[in-house]
Formats: C-alpha cells, sequence, structure tokens
C-alpha cells in the first residue's frame, strides 16, 4: 500500500524515505508530517514532511530507537504497515522581510519546506544549519537554493562556525543583522536556546516541538506542551509554537522521561561557547 | 449419599433430550452426569436406582422394572425428604407413555414435556403453575475467569454462559405482555421474543430477531450498562433478580460466531448511490451496515491504522476481545465495505471535497479528547490521560511488549482518577500489568459510580481500592519532574446538582498525599475540534459537538449527517448505534427521493475548507502554500 521508492543513508545515521501516497502529496503543507508504522508492532512515529513530488513525498528519518530503526531497515519497493498524514497544523507562513531559519540534525531537512515557501513569498531567507561534524551535513545544496545567505555549525569545527545554531545566531545579531522573523526546527536543546536568544530582540520565533506522540489526531494528549500556562497538544495545536511562550523547563523534563540519558548527556553538556553566556547574561537583564 | 448439586434441578424444560429406549442423551451424551444412587429394599427384593441427572434431563435406572405407583421407601429425595414414588406419565393428547418412569418427588418440578412418541406437547402444569416454577429458577451467575488468575493475564474475564445455562436463564422470563425491558432498550430490542426464541431452542431465529434491531450483539452484550437499561425495568427484578438479559444476547451472538452460522444478509441492487462514513466506532459501522444492506457503496475512513473507534483502542481486551470487533468488521468487508485507514477527515479531505465525491456523508467521530483537571503538575511525566495509557495498552499492545515496540507504562503504586467505566478500564489493565497498589480515587460514593456494576465488582474482586469522595488537587513531582504523589481533598455530599446526583463538596484541611509513582487521569472525553477547524459551516454547540436535526440526524451542512459520541458527547455504545441507524434510515429516505438526484448540492466553502482555520492569534498575513 504505502511503498518505499527511494531510501538511502544521507549521511550516517540520517536516511532519506521517498513514500508513495499521492493523497499526503497533493495535500502536505510546509509544517505538517506524516505519523509511520513499519510493521504492525511498531509505534507510529511522527516524521516531517520535506518536500513532494508527483504521487510521493520525502522525508529524513533519524535513526533513534527501535522503531525508527525498523523504518530506515527497509528497503525500496517494501510497504510501511501504515502511513497518516498530513497531520498538525500548517506552519504560519507570510511574508515578513528578513527571516532566520535554523535547522538541526532532522530538522535539516523539515526546514527546507519553510525555507522555499517563504523565499517564494519574497522574504529574504537566512538559514543556519548545524551538525556534529561535517560529514553528518546534508541536503546542502537544496538549501542554499532556497536561501539568500547560509551559514553552517558544527560542534568540532570541521566545518563553518565552531558550535551550534545558536552561536552563528548570536553571532549575526550582534554584527547588527536585524530579523523580522525566526523559525527554528531541531532538538529541543538547540530550539530553547535559539528562542533564548531571539526574545530580548523580540524577533518573533516559531518553533516546531517533537514532543513524544501517539496518534497524532488530538485523542491522547501525550504530546501536550504548557504554552502561555495553557495546554495545547502539539499534534493538532502545533507542532509549530510561540518560541517565547512554550515552557521550556518542563518540555526539556518531559522529554527527558523518555530520552535515553546519554542523548540529553549530550544535547545538554556544559557550553564552553563564551558569546552564548554573554547573551545570556544580556538576557536576564 | 448426596453429593449432587441440586441447582439445576429446580427447573426442567424437556424430556426429549434422551432416546427413551436406549436412553443415551441426543445432544448432551459426552457431558459428565451428576448421579444420585440408592440402594434399598423394595418388597423383599434387593434392588439399585441410579437418578442421573444433566442439567435439565434426568433419568432413573433400577435393577428391578419400576411401574406406575410403586413407592420406594428407601430412595428419599434429597430435598424434600420424601420417598420416591414412580408414576407414569401419558400424553394429554395422544395418550402414549412420555417419559416412561418418573419419579413423582421430582416430577413436581416438570412443567411441561414432549410426547416422544408422537411430538405434541404435553402440559402438565397450569399457566399459574408454570408461573410459579420460573420464579423458582435463580439469576444463572456466567462463568468467569477465577479472581487471582486472572490479574496476570488480558484474557476475557466472564467465559459467557453455557447452552445449559442460557436456556434455564431463558426460562425465566415472564414473557410479560407489555414487556418494560424493551422500554429500557434504547434501541428497543424485542427482548421477550428473542428470549422466547432461546427458550425453545431456536437461537439462529433469536440472532436474528435481535439483529433487526442491534447489529453487534456481541458487543453490546458485553459493554452495555444493561442495569441501568433493559435490566433495571425487568419485572422479575422487582422480586429479585431481574432476567439476565445482557447475558443472553452475549450468548446468542457468541454461539452464531462459534457455530458459524452467519448468513449473508439478502443486499439489494447496488444503486450507485455513494456515502463515505467518517469514523469506524459503533455510530459509523452501523450506518455502513444498514446501508450497504440497501445498495449503497460505502467508504469508510478511519484516522487510526485500525478500525473499529474506541472499541479496539479503549476497551480492554479483558472486556472486549478484539477478535469479535474484527469478526464484526470482516463481515462488514465480506458484504463489499471499503474502509480506509490511516485517514484524518478534515486533513487529507475536507468534508466538501467528500461531498464532491459522494452523495452523503456520516461523521460519527466520537468524542476523543481527553480532559484534564487543569491542576499543578498535571504535566509531570507518568501522568497519563485515560486515552493515552489505554491506547498504548490496546491499540499498540503495550501489554506484549517486546514482541510489540510500545513500552507499557509500569509502577508499583497506579492511581486512577475518575469513576466511570474508563476508569476501571484503566485500573483494571494497571492491575494486570503487575502494580502492587491499584487506587481508584472518585470524588463522589460508591452510589454515584457511573461505571457499570459489573465492571465495579470486578474491579473489587481484582484487589483495586477504592478511595471515595476524595478528590484531587495537585499532582506532586520529584526534582526530576517524575510524579511521586496526589494530594487529594476528603469530599462530603450536598444538595443534588442538575443530574440529580448530590454534589461533593470539599472538606476544608483534610488533604491528604497519596504516595504513586503512575497516575491516569479518567475523567471524561470531549469531540474533537478538528472537524470544526477544518469545516466553517459545520454548526457545533457549546460542548463542542455537532448540531444535528434530531429526527434525522442531520447537521447544519444538507447531505451531511453525524450520529454517536460528536453529537451527545461521551455516551454509550448503544446510544451511537441507535443514532447511526436513525441516521442511516434518513440518509435512505432523503437519497431515495427522485427530487434528490437532481437538486443541486449546498456546499461547505471550498477554499477554506481545504486548510486548518488559521488561529485567531497569529496576526500574520498567514498565506497558505503547498509544499
Ligand atoms: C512533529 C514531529 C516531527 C518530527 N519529524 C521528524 C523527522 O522529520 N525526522 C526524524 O528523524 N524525526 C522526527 N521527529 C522525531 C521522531 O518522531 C522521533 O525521533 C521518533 O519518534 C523516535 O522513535 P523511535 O522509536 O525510533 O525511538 P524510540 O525507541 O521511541 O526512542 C528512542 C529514544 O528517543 C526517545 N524519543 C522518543 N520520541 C522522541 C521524540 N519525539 N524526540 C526525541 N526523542 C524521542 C525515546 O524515549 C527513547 O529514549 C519528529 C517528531 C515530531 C513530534
Ligand atoms: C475506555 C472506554 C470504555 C468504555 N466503556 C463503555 C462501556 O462499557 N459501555 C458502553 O456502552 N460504552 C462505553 N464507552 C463509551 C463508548 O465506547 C462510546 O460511547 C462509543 O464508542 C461511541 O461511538 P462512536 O461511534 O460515536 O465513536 P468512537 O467509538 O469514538 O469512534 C470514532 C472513530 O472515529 C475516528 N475519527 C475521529 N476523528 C476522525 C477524523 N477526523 N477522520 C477519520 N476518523 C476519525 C476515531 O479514530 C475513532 O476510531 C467506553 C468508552 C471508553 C473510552
Ligand atoms: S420485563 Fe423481564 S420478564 Fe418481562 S419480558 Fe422483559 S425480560 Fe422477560
Ligand atoms: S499525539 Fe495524541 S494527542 Fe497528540
Amino acid at each position: 500500500m504505502y511503498e518505499i521508492v527511494e531510501k538511502y543513508e544521507e549521511v550516517p545515521n540520517v536516511h532519506r524515505l521517498v513514500v508513495r501516497e499521492p493523497n499526503i502529496a497533493a495535500k502536505a503543507q510546509p509544517g505538517q508530517f506524516a505519523i509511520l508504522m513499519a510493521d504492525e508492532q511498531s509505534e507510529r512515529v511522527p516524521i516531517s514532511i520535506v518536500d513532494t513530488k508527483d504521487d510521493t513525498f520525502t522525508m529524513f528519518i533519524l535513526e533513534l530507537g527501535i522503531s525508527s530503526a525498523k523504518i530506515v531497515n527497509m528497503k525500496e519497493g517494501d510497504t510501511l504497515e501504515a502511513v497518516t498524514g498530513p497531520l498538525g497544523m500548517p506552519a504560519d507562513l507570510g511574508k515578513y522581510g528578513r527571516v532566520v531559519l535554523g535547522g538541526g540534525c532532522y530538522g535539516i531537512g523539515a526546514i527546507y519546506p519553510l525555507a522555499r515557501a517563504l523565499k517564494e513569498l519574497g522574504n529574504e531567507v537566512v538559514t543556519i544549519i548545524e551538525a556534529r561534524s561535517d560529514y553528518l551535513l546534508y541536503f546542502q545544496e537544496e538549501l542554499k537554493a532556497v536561501s539568500d545567505e547560509f551559514f553552517v555549525a558544527t560542534s568540532d569545527g570541521t566545518e563553518g562556525t565552531n558550535g551550534h545554531v545558536q552561536d552563528v545566531l548570536v553571532k549575526l545579531i550582534r554584527d547588527g543583522e536585524r530579523f523580522d522573523h525566526a523559525k527554528f526546527i531541531g532538538c529541543t536543546y538547540m530550539m530553547m536556546n535559539c528562542s533564548h536568544i531571539t526574545s530580548p530582540y523580540r524577533i518573533p520565533t516559531k518553533v516546531a516541538l517533537n514532543t513524544i506522540m501517539l496518534d497524532g489526531t488530538g485523542m491522547c494528549g501525550c504530546c501536550r506542551v504548557s504554552v502561555e500556562g495553557e495546554t495545547k497538544f502539539a499534534c493538532v495545536d502545533g507542532p509549530e509554537f510561540d518560541g517565547h511562550h512554550v515552557d521550556w523547563d518542563e518540555l526539556m523534563k518531559r522529554k527527558s522521561s523518555y530520552l535515553m540519558e546519554e542523548m540529553l548527556a549530550y544535547q545538554t553538556a556544559p557550553h564552553t561557547c563564551k558569546a552564548l553566556e554573554k547573551a545570556y547574561s544580556g538576557d536576564s537583564k | 449419599m448426596v453429593d449432587y448439586d441440586v441447582k439445576y434441578l429446580k427447573f426442567k424444560t424437556y424430556l426429549n433430550t434422551y432416546c427413551p429406549h436406549c436412553r443415551n442423551s441426543f445432544n448432551r451424551k459426552e457431558k459428565e452426569m451428576d448421579k444420585l444412587k440408592f440402594i434399598g429394599v423394595y418388597k423383599g427384593e434387593d434392588f439399585e436406582l441410579t437418578i442421573s441427572a444433566y442439567l435439565d434431563v434426568f433419568e432413573a435406572q433400577a435393577s428391578i422394572p419400576l411401574k406406575e405407583g410403586m413407592i420406594l421407601e428407601d430412595c428419599k429425595c434429597p430435598h424434600c425428604k420424601q420417598s420416591l414414588v414412580t408414576s407414569e406419565k401419558k400424553c394429554g393428547e395422544c395418550g402414549s407413555a412420555v417419559g416412561e418412569v418418573i419419579i413423582s418427588a421430582f416430577s413436581k418440578l416438570i412443567p411441561f414435556f414432549t410426547c416422544l412418541k408422537y411430538g405434541c406437547e404435553w402440559h402438565g402444569l397450569t399457566k399459574a403453575d408454570e408461573r410459579r416454577i420460573k420464579l423458582k429458577i435463580p439469576r444463572q451467575e456466567m462463568p468467569e475467569q477465577d479472581q487471582v488468575l486472572r490479574i496476570h493475564n488480558f484474557n476475557e474475564v466472564p467465559y459467557g454462559l453455557t447452552t445449559e445455562l442460557a436456556l434455564l436463564e431463558a426460562g425465566r422470563c415472564l414473557q410479560c405482555k407489555q414487556p418494560k425491558c424493551v422500554e429500557g432498550c434504547p434501541v428497543n430490542i424485542d427482548i421477550p421474543e428473542f428470549i422466547r426464541l432461546i427458550a425453545e431452542e431456536k437461537i439462529e431465529d433469536a440472532v436474528m430477531k435481535v439483529k433487526e434491531t442491534n447489529l453487534f450483539p456481541a458487543i453490546c452484550g458485553r459493554v452495555c450498562p444493561q442495569e441501568n437499561q433493559c435490566e433495571e425495568l425487568c419485572i422479575l427484578g422487582k422480586r429479585d433478580y431481574p432476567v439476565a438479559i445482557g447475558h443472553l444476547e452475549r450468548f446468542i451472538a457468541d454461539y452464531e460466531r462459534r457455530m458459524d452460522f452467519r448468513k449473508l444478509p439478502r443486499i439489494e441492487a447496488k444503486n450507485n448511490k455513494r456515502i463515505a462514513v467518517v469514523g469506524s466506532g459503533p455510530a459509523g459501522l452501523t450506518v455502513a451496515a444498514d446501508l450497504i444492506q440497501l445498495g449503497y457503496s460505502i467508504t469508510i475512513y478511519e484516522a487510526l491504522h485500525e478500525p473499529g473507534g474506541v472499541l479496539v483502542y479503549g476497551i480492554p481486551e479483558f472486556r472486549l476481545p478484539k477478535s469479535i470487533v474484527h469478526y464484526e468488521i470482516e463481515f462488514l468487508k465480506s458484504l463489499g465495505c471499503r474502509i480506509e485507514t490511516n485517514h484524518v477527515i478534515g486533513y487529507i479531505y475536507s468534508i466538501a471535497e467528500l461531498l464532491e465525491n459522494y452523495d452523503a456523508v456520516f461523521l460519527g467521530v466520537g468524542a476523543g479528547l481527553p480532559r484534564f483537571m487543569n491542576i499543578t503538575g498535571e504535566n509531570l511525566c507518568n501522568v497519563f490521560s485515560a486515552n493515552e495509557y489505554l491506547t498504548r495498552m490496546n491499540l499498540m499492545k503495550a501489554y506484549k511488549f517486546p514482541e510489540y515496540d510500545t513500552p507499557m507504562p509500569e509502577g508499583n503504586d497506579i492511581v486512577v482518577i475518575g469513576g466511570g467505566n474508563v476508569a476501571m478500564d484503566c485500573a483494571r489493565n494497571a492491575k494486570r500489568t503487575g502494580a502492587i497498589n491499584v487506587t481508584v480515587v472518585y470524588r463522589r460514593s460508591r452510589k454515584e459510580l457511573p461505571a457499570r456494576n459489573e465492571e465495579i465488582r470486578h474491579a473489587e474482586e481484582e484487589g483495586i481500592h477504592f478511595k471515595l469522595l476524595t478528590n484531587p488537587v495537585r499532582f506532586v513531582g520529584d526534582d526530576r519532574n517524575w510524579l511521586k504523589g496526589i494530594e487529594c481533598v476528603l469530599m462530603e455530599l450536598g444538595e443534588p446538582d442538575d443530574s440529580g446526583r448530590r454534589r461533593p463538596i470539599p472538606i476544608e484541611n483534610s488533604n491528604i498525599t497519596i504516595p504513586c509513582d503512575i497516575a491516569i487521569v479518567a475523567i471524561g472525553n470531549r469531540p474533537n475540534p478538528i472537524l470544526f477547524n477544518t469545516t466553517p459551516n459545520l454548526q457545533g454547540n457549546k460542548w463542542g459537538c455537532i448540531e444535528v436535526n434530531q429526527e434525522t440526524m442531520e447537521t447544519s451542512i444538507e447531505y451531511v449527517y453525524a450520529g454517536g459520541d460528536i453529537v451527545t458527547g461521551a455516551a454509550t455504545v448503544i446510544s451511537a448505534m441507535g443514532q447511526g441507524r436513525i441516521a442511516a434510515n434518513a440518509m435512505h429516505k432523503k437519497l431515495s427521493r427522485p427530487a434528490s438526484k437532481t437538486k443541486p448540492k449546498q456546499k461547505p466553502e471550498k477554499a477554506v475548507a481545504t486548510t486548518p482555520k488559521p488561529k485567531p492569534k497569529a496576526k500574520s498575513t498567514s498565506t497558505r502554500k503547498k509544499i
């Protein structure tokens, strides 16, 4: 039913998956996601829709646990047990002016439809992506094609800025760049930091939250997040939310409950970036 | 001497279940018999008499020939302690011997039996006798899984009535002239008639009778709150216990499935009209089944990867085995019904688009949005909504982890908040995950618990604690945001509120903390707003339900009907089915009007209909773009 027409490992652990599903291909809007099940025993895994072509659509999948591993271990020509979509609210898109976009891990792919749509709407698009090392960067050519400016950050400094999206962002802002809108997709830690940075500059900021999900239709409530003190369901009210109003503390703790300790440790390792520390201290005043 | 279970002797239906000559049972031959053995002396001659009974059949075998009018001094009835007297009964109509020799002390209880020679019925008793005897039969208990063992598995708890118990139970029905039970049934099943058919062992006909009004008796027999519906009004209930209508309903449906004698219903010739059914819960399935038999082409759209609605994602396996729901769904498919899973209507097709391709649309999307209490700490880790907990356990089969990938939420102390069926399901599920203490916290008293009596009884038997008149005020977490307890306030009952139940009032300074590692919030569900957000001209009411014309179930959009929980708010399986049937009839009526073909349809505003309504707060000039 849901045939995999193309699948290959873009960079270690990140897989490009193209699935034939004409309805999703026809309907998907930037910012929406699909839920996949590899087989009957699988969990339901939410994955952002990156691109559509004819009757197929493209996703990038990061191999994490068992269910994503099952999907990426399937071959071209195999069929998935279930594909539901498009789900979630489409991203807010408009003509803002100068827009900064940040993407990390699967967000490098997931930010692409937003960049393209924003560009088509006449915005000036500045894209920043991050990875641990240069060999883990992917999809750069496509992103460059829809960005006016393009920056890269790597944790080990093998390419671009040494650090994360937030480090590039701080630098740009310090250098006097002004942005009218910002969107971030990637790990929660990056999205939180970036939101903290844009907040004092009053840059409207949207983040695409990747909470744990089950049904993706608003039925279970496991994807709930607090935004401006209100409980919202990421699958139907989001996944895009105002980064300045998300209760990051709660979200990080909620996510950590399911995350492997070491993954969390990696993401929240103490930062040595001076610029970021300064940005923080400036933040609190 | 008497190691004999007297329970079944209280009532006997027919004697013709064994051959009068060879003494072999016709259809219950293999089964174990209860035996009663007498040794004595009759007129100086030693003799042995064995009376074997199996439920409604009993027979006497003696070492000497039994004739009419023998007084067997040494054989005393275990009940009345009278000596047995033999008598030969003759058919009142044809005069031939019926049961050969009958032991008279027991025969008092024999109401009527069939003449074995000619098959005519011999009535040994008057109507009044019959009634008196019926009243003596106790309500038959349904055999169940052992209380201790069952909390270690997920298998169904009640086993269902055996044929014998069902016949006995059916025999209790008084066949009232003005049966109250029918009034109590939301879809007015002809209850006395189907019970009469069971008593006459015409199970097939009984199934057909029930299916005239209720398509899924196997499901309803298990989950309907009969004690508030048919059984509440049963005349027998005024004396002692009502007829076990639900158990009988379940029995005939299970019998049909086991024996596989289900026949394809007559399907009318295809009328080239197409119907889209959104949601595959009981409401949607009923509409599909009704209309497909009238010749419509049906497509069901279901958001999840498995059809069945609450029946598969909510109600647990040990209460409603999924194989039963699958059986019904497979049957629908065999009638030609198309089921498209993984289709969330509103996102993948708007209602406007459905109306372009279908002649009418039925919305049976249920009330799937979990309600929370909005108290501090509700977003702590390990606080689940009942929907999440049950969906993980049932739909995702977490209880089969690691065969299935979804892990099972485990803890030693689990608290469930709420008192309905959903709460009982969560609590009993939790008990089966190995939790040591499972506590149901409910703010009113035992009397007000809205769950089915059977569920409450089962929960109690399984060792679930009830903390009644208690209401949570705060979830307490540890420094890593994991739940470690629930602070509650004790309540007392005040004046009755609108629902007629006494309103619970908090008692000041009575706060207690219940330590726990998992909390499950089961305080109700509301309708899911996806359809409203994506269909601007669909009219709702203040509870977030769809407004319909109560007579036809038609919504504010012509040719779009709705029924089930999305109209009533969280209710029952049978009311969802009832509304589905009303809608199906109305749809058929409207679509079979010749005018309907030519009349142009009123279309929902299309431009916005395909995209979710932008959030009012978003100030940016939102422009929608396809990827
Ligand atoms: C709206 C949305 C869009 C997403 N888009 C993409 C995408 O385009 N590409 C992609 O690779 N991933 C995406 N994700 C994240 C993806 O759903 C998770 O990575 C996936 O569920 C992990 O499942 P798993 O079974 O492989 O891992 P699991 O075995 O379930 O988990 C592995 C570890 O990761 C934790 N975990 C579970 N879910 C998440 C989560 N959502 N985020 C982080 N950790 C999690 C688990 O608790 C566990 O410790 C998206 C998530 C959301 C909500
Ligand atoms: C745990 C639990 C226990 C219960 N126990 C009992 C009981 O013992 N006795 C009793 O009588 N009642 C019980 N109920 C209530 C009963 O199950 C419901 O009243 C009944 O199922 C409602 O049927 P429905 O057809 O309206 O909707 P549902 O059964 O809720 O089905 C709706 C279906 O529509 C699908 N859907 C939703 N939105 C969309 C969309 N946009 N597009 C496509 N599909 C969609 C959903 O996924 C779902 O499958 C219980 C409910 C729960 C949750
Ligand atoms: S009210 Fe009870 S006794 Fe009377 S017909 Fe109905 S089920 Fe039988
Ligand atoms: S994933 Fe279940 S409500 Fe969002």
